[in-house]
């Protein structure tokens, strides 16, 4: 009985539509890529970011320096 | 802030947003009416309001700590957390709006959580518009931290009691607490809660940055006062 009722749950899930094609053709592993590609931009656009900070941190304390020897 | 320059940091975040991007995609999920393949939306959606979340407690947070020794360190920590909270919120809506068009069918039908969580960014972008309207620094520092936790303290029962005194097509709102539609799958957890982490860190790297973007602008400003 317990089994009859199992595979009936079964039955109902797997008339429930998702996106199994795509997963059995391996397409899903082209959105998997195109996702991956655009977190690694953004990461890349972080990391080139702080480049940029780090160097005007620099150059404001170079300035601050400066104007201290010239006191 | 120190933390999110660390290595570590940065590596952890990364790790978990990709794990987050190829495990959301990837990893099974329970196969449900109505939301289908869609309910990998909510590895994406509800982590940006978690995030918001912690990262607007963390602009709080330095918004009182302003207000007890009138740094102004805290003050441009609070304002950028801020920001990004902002920004994490405004995606929070913007992705719910999409999900729902396909789910419930419409992207804004008046549901209770969708409407005060609209009502608490917009609580938080007056926070933005306040700082921007005050010219003076001591000031604008005060005024924003005081109303930073105001805006805070009215974000909590906006987002957390009120939705739950009424029924919402939201999942745990209308009396349910927390995430009961989903504790039959530890599987989706396991995805989620990184995701969280993820996002959360993402937020707390991007505030950083900007941080020291406005230290920088302060110093230089103070400079050429000299």
């Amino acid at each position: 009985m317990s089994n009859l009722l199992l595979s009936f749950t079964r039955f109902a899930q797997d008339q429930i539509e998702m996106a199994d094609v795509l997963r059995s053709s391996g397409k899903i592993y082209v959105v998997v890529a195109i996702l991956v590609l655009v977190l690694g931009g953004v990461i890349l656009y972080l990391f080139r970011l702080e480049k940029k900070i780090s160097k005007l941190e620099k150059e404001v304390s170079d300035e601050t320096t400066g104007a201290e020897y010239n006191e | 802030m120190k933390l999110a320059s660390q290595t570590w940091f940065r590596a952890l975040t990364i790790a978990l947003l990709l794990y987050t991007v190829l495990a959301g995609m990837l990893f099974d999920v329970p196969r449900l009416p109505i939301l289908n393949e869609s309910i990998r939306a909510l590895y994406f959606h509800v982590p940006m309001w978690f995030g918001m979340v912690i990262i607007l407690l963390l602009s709080v947070i330095h918004s009182i700590r302003y207000l007890s020794g009138f740094d102004i360190k805290n003050d441009v920590l609070a304002t950028q957390y801020a920001n990004v909270g902002i920004l994490y919120g405004v995606l929070g809506l913007l992705t719910g709006m999409l999900w729902a068009n396909y789910t419930w069918g419409t992207p804004w039908h008046g549901d209770p959580k969708q409407t005060t969580a609209a009502i608490a960014v917009l609580i938080y972008l007056a926070y933005s518009v306040l700082r921007g309207s005050i010219e003076d620094g001591d000031r604008k520092a005060r005024i924003a931290a005081v109303y930073n936790i105001f805006a805070f303290a009215a974000m909590i029962p906006l987002l957390f009691i009120l939705p739950r005194l009424t029924s919402s097509m939201h999942p745990g709102s209308g009396g349910n607490p927390g995430f009961n539609a989903y504790d039959l799958d530890s599987k989706m957890r396991m995805v989620f809660y990184p995701s969280v982490i993820a996002f959360t860190a993402l937020g707390i790297w991007i505030a950083s940055l900007y941080t020291r973007l406005q230290f920088a602008r302060n110093s230089f400003e103070e400079n050429n006062q000299q």
